[in-house]
């Protein structure tokens, strides 16, 4: 699958004018409130018509508004799941998850339809009506409405912004399985950067109306631009790592392109794959490899590129073929009398294993 | 309380008038609220206001614009009656087209209220999940609005019972044929000695009432039961 979007729209006093493309997998749609990330998803949905836009999905142009088309949105086969889930108050849960599956062109089997009831838990709820949910439980018929409506694409603008933080560690899960399952590209927007390194392949960041930074949310997370380009104050790379080993200490081994990573007892099996996040603020740099000293995780690197601005710097290190990122003081850069090229070591304080995937 | 047949005839004949008059005046009720819930164009206002007219306007007037229209020589009643041969002058048919139109504001603002309050988030998520304008219309807006539809027919058809000016002056005070309970309570007061008729009457109106009240009351809380808010 492949996506590719251009639209431009003028509002009164905002201009949407965001261009970007789609391969397969989860797109996060990442930016601040108002930076346009809503109406670009209503725009791909069919719900507002931009001013000008090329909407092309697998070769298909839904919206082309030079060519004077715009398949309205009941044909253009794109779910959408709302902030609000916007269940229909007088249909059971079943007959809201039946909805879109009524009006698909190629519906999913009995067998798929109860698969994805499993799959998002929703067994016991199908006679209820909408009213008598919880907000998470709402939020995962949304989810599986849009998704049994058998969409080329799949929307979904902040499902979790309603949610609050129990609820939303309830359904990440869930999304992480549709991610990994279902396989439905989808368009995530999200102004939560915990989200999108969670959940993300791709990452677009926009600020206000255009697209600011694109790329592979690997790639990008070690970006010393993304801080810039989406204005967020903490960050730090994602790494693609898998489990090597688990240790008698009660730890255990991962592997990533750069190297080896030490933390706490993870129950997967070996080689299972997951995701770690390393915050730019939890790396320290040192010139010699330190000997004594608490931290397990001692990474050999390459500094490949420095970017300073307001009294801090930001460090871009190479460690095989993963990106990492530091953040150190500008008094410390100048101490250390760091360039690109030299090599170093990265001291890693700490390393977040994604919740979900680390088990319980 | 036995009814003589006079009663009878005049308590059958009202309900007769004000069900085919709602039945008659719903669809185009839902319609007119449907449209201006939707159609944005200059002076919505303007039609908005003239669709509640008959609400402020004395029933009187009314009846004397309906006698204009709709005579066996006004323009539109001798069109229907050449036509197709429907005649309101003097007939039944008369004081439900009457009672219709004086309990049309009900009907409309109830709809038109209800499909206010409703979350249009609703409708583009059906038109996301494949439902076409009709499709949204049957499966999502109608069933939302039908609180409002059931209470704007009940109140109207509360209305229609009391309807007096309109009828009277429009098809007259026919026994049998339009002398519904008011009018039958009105010409029993014009009678010497029909003081007791007028208030068997009045009585029989008061439990109608009442009857319709609670009628609505429960339709009420079954409907909005049956849309699980």
């Amino acid at each position: 699958m492949s996506a590719e979007i251009s639209l431009h729209h003028e509002f009164s006093g905002f201009v949407l004018d965001a261009q970007f493309r789609m391969d397969g997998g989860v797109t996060a749609l990442f930016g601040p409130s108002g930076s346009g990330k809503t109406s670009t998803i209503n725009a791909i949905a069919g719900l507002l018509n931009p001013q000008n836009g090329r909407i092309v999905i697998d070769g298909r142009a839904v919206l082309d508004t030079q060519a004077g088309i715009s398949i309205p949105a009941h044909a253009r086969r794109i779910g959408t799941v709302f902030q609000d889930a916007r269940l229909f108050p007088h249909m059971s849960v079943e007959n809201n998850l039946r909805f879109g599956w009524r009006r698909a062109e190629n519906p999913a089997s009995e067998d798929e339809f109860a698969h994805i009831v499993e799959l998002l838990g929703l067994e016991h709820l199908l006679p209820r009506k909408p009213a008598k949910l919880s907000g998470g439980e709402k939020s995962r018929v949304a989810l599986g409405r849009a998704l049994l409506s058998s969409p080329g694409l799949l929307l979904l603008d902040e499902p979790l912004a309603a949610l609050d933080a129990p609820r939303k560690s309830e359904i990440l899960p869930f999304l992480e399985r549709l991610r990994d399952e279902a396989r439905v590209p989808m368009l995530y927007v999200s102004h939560s950067l915990d989200e999108v390194t969670r959940l993300a392949d791709s990452v677009v960041v926009m600020r206000e109306g255009r697209v600011a930074a694109s790329g592979p949310v690997f790639d990008l997370m070690s970006d010393l631009e993304f801080a810039r380009a989406s204005g967020v104050e903490s960050y730090g790379a994602v790494l693609d790592a898998k489990v090597r080993s688990h240790r008698d200490d009660g730890l255990s081994v991962l592997s990533f392109p750069g190297g080896e990573l030490i933390v706490g007892r993870i129950a997967k099996e070996p080689g299972a794959r997951l995701r770690v996040r390393i915050r730019a603020e939890d790396i320290m740099l040192a010139l010699e490899e330190p000997k004594a000293i608490s931290a397990n995780n001692v990474i050999p690197a390459t500094i490949a590129a420095i970017r300073e601005s307001g009294g801090h710097a930001d460090v871009q290190l190479a460690a095989g073929n993963a990106k990492l990122v530091a953040r150190i003081t500008s008094a410390s850069l100048k101490r250390l009398a760091l360039a690109p090229g030299m090599k170093l070591f990265a001291i890693v304080k700490s390393v977040t294993v994604d919740r979900n995937t680390q088990g319980e | 309380m036995m009814l003589t047949p006079a009663e009878l005839e005049a308590l059958l004949l009202s309900l007769r008038v004000s069900v085919v008059a709602i039945a008659c005046a719903l669809p185009f009720a839902l319609a007119a609220a449907v449209w201006l819930s939707h159609a944005r164009f200059p002076g919505k206002t303007l039609v908005e206001g003239a669709f509640t007219l008959p609400l402020v306007l004395p029933p009187v007037v009314m009846g004397y614009l309906l006698l204009l229209a709709f005579g066996t020589r006004g323009p539109l009643g001798a069109w229907l009656l050449a036509h197709l041969g429907l005649r309101f002058a003097f007939d039944w048919k008369g004081a439900a087209l009457a009672s219709a139109i004086i309990t049309f504001p009900f009907q409309f603002r109830a709809i038109r209220l209800a499909l206010e309050a409703m979350d249009s988030g609703l409708a583009e998520a059906a038109e996301t999940l494949g439902a076409r304008a009709l499709d949204r219309f049957a499966n999502l807006t109608l069933p939302l609005a039908l609180p409002g539809i059931v209470a704007g027919a009940i109140t109207a058809f509360a209305a229609s019972l009391g309807e007096f000016g309109a009828i009277i002056t429009f098809v007259s005070n026919i026994p049998g044929e339009t002398r519904t309970l008011p009018l039958a309570i009105f010409n029993a007061l014009q009678t010497p000695g029909g003081n007791v008729e007028a208030a068997r009457l009045s009585a029989l109106s008061i439990i109608l009432a009442l009857i319709g009240v609670a009628l609505a009351a429960i339709a009420q809380r079954r409907v909005t039961r049956l849309i699980g808010r």
